[in-house]
Protein backbone atom coordinates (compact mmCIF):
# COMPACT_ATOMS: atom_id res chain seq x y z
CA UNK A 1 0.00 0.00 0.00
CA UNK A 2 2.12 2.43 0.79
CA UNK A 3 5.17 3.56 -1.00
CA UNK A 4 7.91 2.69 1.51
CA UNK A 5 6.81 -0.36 3.37
CA UNK A 6 9.09 -2.76 1.86
CA UNK A 7 8.44 -6.15 0.78
CA UNK A 8 9.95 -9.32 1.16
CA UNK A 9 12.77 -9.60 4.10
CA UNK A 10 15.55 -7.56 3.48
CA UNK A 11 19.34 -8.67 5.13
CA UNK A 12 21.12 -7.10 7.05
CA UNK A 13 24.47 -5.94 5.56
CA UNK A 14 27.74 -7.84 6.65
CA UNK A 15 30.37 -5.16 8.30
CA UNK A 16 33.56 -4.94 6.37
CA UNK A 17 36.27 -6.40 8.30
CA UNK A 18 39.11 -6.45 5.80
CA UNK A 19 41.10 -3.18 7.67
CA UNK A 20 40.42 -4.12 10.74
CA UNK A 21 44.05 -6.29 10.53
CA UNK A 22 45.48 -2.83 9.82
CA UNK A 23 43.88 -1.05 12.82
CA UNK A 24 45.37 -3.02 14.89
CA UNK A 25 48.88 -3.36 13.43
CA UNK A 26 48.59 0.40 13.95
CA UNK A 27 48.05 -0.12 17.47
CA UNK A 28 50.53 -2.37 17.75
CA UNK A 29 53.40 -0.55 16.10
CA UNK A 30 52.34 2.38 18.46
CA UNK A 31 53.05 0.06 21.47
CA UNK A 32 56.56 -1.01 20.26
CA UNK A 33 57.41 2.50 19.80
CA UNK A 34 56.39 3.72 23.35
CA UNK A 35 57.48 1.02 25.33
CA UNK A 36 60.43 -1.03 26.43
CA UNK A 37 60.89 -4.53 27.36
CA UNK A 38 60.73 -5.34 31.01
CA UNK A 39 63.95 -5.58 32.31
CA UNK A 40 64.02 -8.03 35.23
CA UNK A 41 61.97 -9.85 37.75
CA UNK A 42 62.40 -7.65 40.77
CA UNK A 43 62.64 -9.74 43.53
CA UNK A 44 62.78 -7.21 46.81
CA UNK A 45 60.14 -4.65 47.61
CA UNK A 46 61.07 -1.36 46.85
CA UNK A 47 59.16 1.73 47.75
CA UNK A 48 60.76 4.61 46.67
CA UNK A 49 61.41 8.13 48.48
CA UNK A 50 59.60 10.90 47.41
CA UNK A 51 60.70 14.19 46.06
CA UNK A 52 59.21 17.36 44.77
CA UNK A 53 61.29 20.03 42.54
CA UNK A 54 64.90 18.19 42.11
CA UNK A 55 63.62 14.67 39.97
CA UNK A 56 64.46 14.73 37.03
CA UNK A 57 63.13 12.02 34.19
CA UNK A 58 65.71 9.70 32.81
CA UNK A 59 66.05 10.01 29.41
CA UNK A 60 68.10 7.17 27.40
CA UNK A 61 66.57 3.63 28.57
CA UNK A 62 69.64 2.28 27.29
CA UNK A 63 72.24 4.03 29.44
CA UNK A 64 70.82 2.95 32.96
CA UNK A 65 71.48 0.08 34.62
CA UNK A 66 69.58 -0.88 37.66
CA UNK A 67 70.63 -2.03 41.54
CA UNK A 68 67.84 -3.07 43.74
CA UNK A 69 68.12 -2.63 47.23
CA UNK A 70 65.37 -3.84 49.67
CA UNK A 71 64.04 -6.81 52.04
CA UNK A 72 63.20 -9.81 49.48
CA UNK A 73 59.41 -9.75 48.37
CA UNK A 74 56.87 -12.47 50.27
CA UNK A 75 57.74 -15.56 48.08
CA UNK A 76 61.25 -15.30 48.89
CA UNK A 77 61.06 -14.61 52.51
CA UNK A 78 61.73 -18.45 53.40
CA UNK A 79 64.77 -18.95 51.64
CA UNK A 80 66.40 -15.39 51.89
CA UNK A 81 65.01 -13.83 55.54
CA UNK A 82 63.75 -10.23 55.61
CA UNK A 83 66.82 -8.25 55.65
CA UNK A 84 67.49 -5.72 53.10
CA UNK A 85 68.72 -7.43 50.36
CA UNK A 86 70.74 -6.10 47.18
CA UNK A 87 69.64 -7.64 43.66
CA UNK A 88 71.37 -7.43 40.68
CA UNK A 89 70.29 -8.51 37.17
CA UNK A 90 67.94 -11.80 38.76
CA UNK A 91 70.41 -12.60 41.54
CA UNK A 92 70.58 -11.31 45.13
CA UNK A 93 74.77 -10.61 45.28
CA UNK A 94 76.60 -8.95 48.48
CA UNK A 95 78.12 -5.63 47.63
CA UNK A 96 81.45 -6.97 46.38
CA UNK A 97 80.03 -8.17 43.67
CA UNK A 98 78.63 -4.74 41.93
CA UNK A 99 82.10 -4.29 40.78
CA UNK A 100 81.60 -7.04 38.29
CA UNK A 101 78.34 -6.45 37.28
CA UNK A 102 79.73 -2.98 36.57
CA UNK A 103 81.64 -4.16 34.36
CA UNK A 104 79.57 -6.71 32.45
CA UNK A 105 76.83 -3.95 31.75
CA UNK A 106 79.38 -1.19 30.33
CA UNK A 107 80.99 -4.32 27.77
CA UNK A 108 77.10 -4.67 26.89
CA UNK A 109 76.92 -0.87 25.50
CA UNK A 110 78.29 0.88 22.92
CA UNK A 111 81.79 2.24 23.14
CA UNK A 112 80.35 5.84 22.86
CA UNK A 113 77.98 5.77 25.33
CA UNK A 114 80.13 4.24 28.27
CA UNK A 115 81.07 7.37 29.65
CA UNK A 116 78.01 8.48 29.95
CA UNK A 117 76.32 5.32 32.03
CA UNK A 118 74.16 5.37 34.64
CA UNK A 119 73.51 3.52 37.95
CA UNK A 120 69.60 3.80 39.31
CA UNK A 121 69.86 2.96 42.57
CA UNK A 122 66.08 1.88 43.41
CA UNK A 123 66.47 1.70 47.15
CA UNK A 124 63.32 0.96 49.65
CA UNK A 125 62.54 3.65 52.22
CA UNK A 126 63.37 1.93 54.93
CA UNK A 127 66.73 0.41 54.41
CA UNK A 128 69.37 1.36 56.80
CA UNK A 129 72.48 3.70 55.24
CA UNK A 130 75.36 1.15 55.96
CA UNK A 131 74.31 -1.09 52.94
CA UNK A 132 73.62 1.67 50.63
CA UNK A 133 77.51 3.09 51.82
CA UNK A 134 79.19 -0.44 50.48
CA UNK A 135 77.16 -0.48 47.25
CA UNK A 136 78.47 3.25 46.62
CA UNK A 137 81.81 2.65 47.74
CA UNK A 138 82.06 -0.27 45.17
CA UNK A 139 80.28 2.24 42.19
CA UNK A 140 83.01 4.66 43.12
CA UNK A 141 86.29 1.73 42.89
CA UNK A 142 84.01 0.67 39.63
CA UNK A 143 84.26 4.09 38.36
CA UNK A 144 80.69 4.42 37.67
CA UNK A 145 80.08 7.96 39.39
CA UNK A 146 77.05 8.99 37.75
CA UNK A 147 73.91 7.75 39.75
CA UNK A 148 70.54 8.42 40.45
CA UNK A 149 68.76 7.85 43.48
CA UNK A 150 65.53 6.66 42.37
CA UNK A 151 62.70 8.76 43.64
CA UNK A 152 58.78 9.36 43.24
CA UNK A 153 58.22 12.84 41.94
CA UNK A 154 55.05 14.74 43.72
CA UNK A 155 54.12 18.00 42.28
CA UNK A 156 54.87 21.06 45.18
CA UNK A 157 52.00 22.65 47.18
CA UNK B 1 45.88 -24.79 -27.48
CA UNK B 2 45.56 -21.93 -25.06
CA UNK B 3 43.69 -22.23 -22.23
CA UNK B 4 41.26 -20.03 -20.68
CA UNK B 5 42.55 -18.00 -17.58
CA UNK B 6 41.85 -19.23 -14.52
CA UNK B 7 41.23 -16.59 -11.71
CA UNK B 8 43.51 -16.35 -9.00
CA UNK B 9 41.64 -17.45 -5.42
CA UNK B 10 41.34 -14.36 -3.19
CA UNK B 11 43.35 -15.33 0.21
CA UNK B 12 41.32 -16.14 3.48
CA UNK B 13 42.39 -12.82 5.51
CA UNK B 14 39.66 -13.32 7.73
CA UNK B 15 42.88 -14.65 10.53
CA UNK B 16 44.81 -11.62 10.01
CA UNK B 17 43.27 -9.80 12.63
CA UNK B 18 43.48 -11.98 15.47
CA UNK B 19 47.31 -12.97 14.58
CA UNK B 20 47.44 -9.35 14.98
CA UNK B 21 45.83 -9.07 18.70
CA UNK B 22 48.01 -12.02 19.36
CA UNK B 23 51.04 -9.64 19.10
CA UNK B 24 49.29 -6.64 20.56
CA UNK B 25 48.46 -8.60 23.70
CA UNK B 26 51.81 -9.79 23.33
CA UNK B 27 53.66 -6.61 23.42
CA UNK B 28 50.98 -5.35 25.94
CA UNK B 29 52.09 -7.97 28.75
CA UNK B 30 55.68 -7.98 28.14
CA UNK B 31 56.75 -4.05 27.82
CA UNK B 32 56.27 -1.62 30.86
CA UNK B 33 55.35 2.14 30.50
CA UNK B 34 56.48 3.39 33.50
CA UNK B 35 59.03 6.17 33.09
CA UNK B 36 62.49 6.42 35.61
CA UNK B 37 62.81 9.25 37.80
CA UNK B 38 65.45 10.20 40.67
CA UNK B 39 67.69 12.31 41.86
CA UNK B 40 70.99 12.74 39.91
CA UNK B 41 74.11 12.32 41.73
CA UNK B 42 77.52 12.38 41.02
CA UNK B 43 79.82 10.40 42.94
CA UNK B 44 83.32 11.37 43.89
CA UNK B 45 86.61 10.02 42.46
CA UNK B 46 87.74 6.81 44.58
CA UNK B 47 91.04 8.53 45.89
CA UNK B 48 92.92 6.24 48.71
CA UNK B 49 94.18 9.25 49.91
CA UNK B 50 91.50 11.59 49.95
CA UNK B 51 90.90 11.35 53.96
CA UNK B 52 94.27 13.86 54.63
CA UNK B 53 92.80 16.49 51.66
CA UNK B 54 89.95 17.55 54.40
CA UNK B 55 92.87 18.23 57.11
CA UNK B 56 93.00 21.40 54.69
CA UNK B 57 90.10 23.43 54.39
CA UNK B 58 89.84 26.62 56.88
CA UNK B 59 86.63 26.03 59.00
CA UNK B 60 84.28 28.90 58.24
CA UNK B 61 84.62 27.53 54.54
CA UNK B 62 83.04 24.07 56.15
CA UNK B 63 79.82 23.05 56.95
CA UNK B 64 78.58 19.44 58.23
CA UNK B 65 75.41 17.84 58.51
CA UNK B 66 75.71 14.44 60.59
CA UNK B 67 72.77 12.50 60.38
CA UNK B 68 72.77 9.81 62.97
CA UNK B 69 71.36 6.57 63.76
CA UNK B 70 68.21 8.23 65.70
CA UNK B 71 68.10 10.22 62.38
CA UNK B 72 68.80 13.42 63.78
CA UNK B 73 69.70 15.73 61.58
CA UNK B 74 73.15 18.08 63.26
CA UNK B 75 74.05 20.76 61.17
CA UNK B 76 77.70 22.30 62.15
CA UNK B 77 78.96 25.82 60.62
CA UNK B 78 80.28 29.00 61.75
CA UNK B 79 77.07 30.27 62.88
CA UNK B 80 74.93 27.29 63.57
CA UNK B 81 75.83 24.21 65.61
CA UNK B 82 72.38 22.32 66.88
CA UNK B 83 70.28 19.90 65.62
CA UNK B 84 68.10 20.54 62.92
CA UNK B 85 64.65 19.71 61.41
CA UNK B 86 64.78 18.49 57.29
CA UNK B 87 62.71 21.97 56.51
CA UNK B 88 65.00 24.37 57.93
CA UNK B 89 68.31 22.81 56.10
CA UNK B 90 67.42 24.41 53.04
CA UNK B 91 67.35 27.70 54.37
CA UNK B 92 70.72 27.51 56.56
CA UNK B 93 72.49 25.14 53.42
CA UNK B 94 71.85 28.53 50.71
CA UNK B 95 73.13 31.12 53.50
CA UNK B 96 76.10 28.75 54.08
CA UNK B 97 77.03 28.58 50.33
CA UNK B 98 76.35 31.92 49.28
CA UNK B 99 76.76 34.00 51.98
CA UNK B 100 75.23 37.15 51.07
CA UNK B 101 76.41 39.70 53.89
CA UNK B 102 79.90 38.50 53.42
CA UNK B 103 79.39 37.13 57.19
CA UNK B 104 83.09 36.57 58.56
CA UNK B 105 81.85 33.06 60.33
CA UNK B 106 80.83 31.78 56.06
CA UNK B 107 82.86 31.06 53.43
CA UNK B 108 85.14 33.81 52.39
CA UNK B 109 84.32 35.29 48.86
CA UNK B 110 87.05 34.59 46.18
CA UNK B 111 87.20 35.79 42.78
CA UNK B 112 86.31 32.82 40.23
CA UNK B 113 87.54 32.77 36.78
CA UNK B 114 84.14 31.03 34.44
CA UNK B 115 85.69 30.44 30.76
CA UNK B 116 83.62 32.16 28.54
CA UNK B 117 81.71 34.74 30.64
CA UNK B 118 84.44 36.59 33.05
CA UNK B 119 85.32 36.67 37.12
CA UNK B 120 82.43 36.60 39.40
CA UNK B 121 82.55 36.99 42.83
CA UNK B 122 81.18 33.65 44.80
CA UNK B 123 82.24 31.32 47.66
CA UNK B 124 84.27 28.68 45.68
CA UNK B 125 86.01 27.25 48.48
CA UNK B 126 83.23 25.94 50.20
CA UNK B 127 82.43 22.54 51.19
CA UNK B 128 79.26 20.27 52.79
CA UNK B 129 80.68 17.39 54.82
CA UNK B 130 77.81 15.08 55.02
CA UNK B 131 78.22 12.23 57.52
CA UNK B 132 75.60 9.22 57.92
CA UNK B 133 76.25 6.48 60.45
CA UNK B 134 75.74 2.67 59.01
CA UNK B 135 72.02 2.33 60.88
CA UNK B 136 70.55 6.02 59.24
CA UNK B 137 67.67 5.66 57.40
CA UNK B 138 67.74 5.71 54.25
CA UNK B 139 64.67 8.25 53.06
CA UNK B 140 66.27 11.07 55.85
CA UNK B 141 69.58 10.56 53.97
CA UNK B 142 67.37 10.95 50.82
CA UNK B 143 65.47 13.96 52.16
CA UNK B 144 68.81 15.51 53.11
CA UNK B 145 70.51 15.22 49.79
CA UNK B 146 67.12 16.39 48.17
CA UNK B 147 67.13 19.29 50.49
CA UNK B 148 70.57 20.09 49.64
CA UNK B 149 70.58 19.68 45.85
CA UNK B 150 67.26 21.97 46.27
CA UNK B 151 69.11 24.99 47.62
CA UNK B 152 71.70 25.03 44.99
CA UNK B 153 69.26 25.08 42.24
CA UNK B 154 67.70 28.07 44.01
CA UNK B 155 70.50 29.58 44.60
CA UNK B 156 71.59 29.33 40.54
CA UNK B 157 67.68 30.78 39.81
CA UNK B 158 68.13 33.47 41.95
CA UNK B 159 71.82 34.24 40.08
CA UNK B 160 70.08 33.47 36.89
CA UNK B 161 67.55 36.09 37.43
CA UNK B 162 70.13 38.80 38.79
CA UNK B 163 72.39 38.67 35.88
CA UNK B 164 70.78 36.74 32.99
CA UNK B 165 66.88 37.89 33.77
CA UNK B 166 65.80 35.16 33.20
CA UNK B 167 64.67 31.54 34.74
CA UNK B 168 67.69 28.73 35.22
CA UNK B 169 65.24 26.74 33.24
CA UNK B 170 65.30 29.45 30.24
CA UNK B 171 68.71 30.03 29.96
CA UNK B 172 70.74 28.55 27.35
CA UNK B 173 71.50 24.94 27.79
CA UNK B 174 74.55 25.24 26.30
CA UNK B 175 76.04 28.54 27.06
CA UNK B 176 74.61 29.91 30.16
CA UNK B 177 73.36 27.39 32.27
CA UNK B 178 77.18 26.00 32.85
CA UNK B 179 78.24 29.44 34.00
CA UNK B 180 75.27 29.40 37.06
CA UNK B 181 76.31 25.96 37.55
CA UNK B 182 80.13 26.82 37.90
CA UNK B 183 79.23 30.02 40.13
CA UNK B 184 77.32 27.67 42.61
CA UNK B 185 78.81 24.53 42.09
CA UNK B 186 77.57 21.76 44.06
CA UNK B 187 80.33 20.76 46.50
CA UNK B 188 79.25 17.96 49.04
CA UNK B 189 81.41 15.75 49.99
CA UNK B 190 80.38 12.46 51.87
CA UNK B 191 82.54 11.22 54.46
CA UNK B 192 83.88 7.38 54.91
CA UNK B 193 81.43 5.73 56.91
CA UNK B 194 81.58 5.48 60.17
CA UNK B 195 80.11 4.70 63.77
CA UNK B 196 79.65 6.90 66.43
Amino acid sequence: MSKFRSNGKREMPELNTSSLPDLIFTVLFFFMMVTSMREVEVKVQIKTPVGTTEIEKLEKKSLVSHIYIGPPSKNYRAIFGSAPRIQLNEVFAEPDAVREFVRAERESMFEKDRPLMKMSLKIDKGVQMGIVTDVKQELRKAKAQNIVYSAEQKKEN
Amino acid sequence: MGRAKRKVPGLNQSSTADISFILLIFFLVTTSMDVDTGLPRRLPDWDPNAMEQELTIKERNIMTVQVNKYNEIFVKNGKINRLIDVSELKDIAKEFIANPNQDENLPIWEPYEIEDYGTVMTTVKHVISLQTDRTTNYEVYFKVQHELSKAYSELRDEWARQNFGKKYTDLDEKTEQPVARAVYASKISEAEPRTY
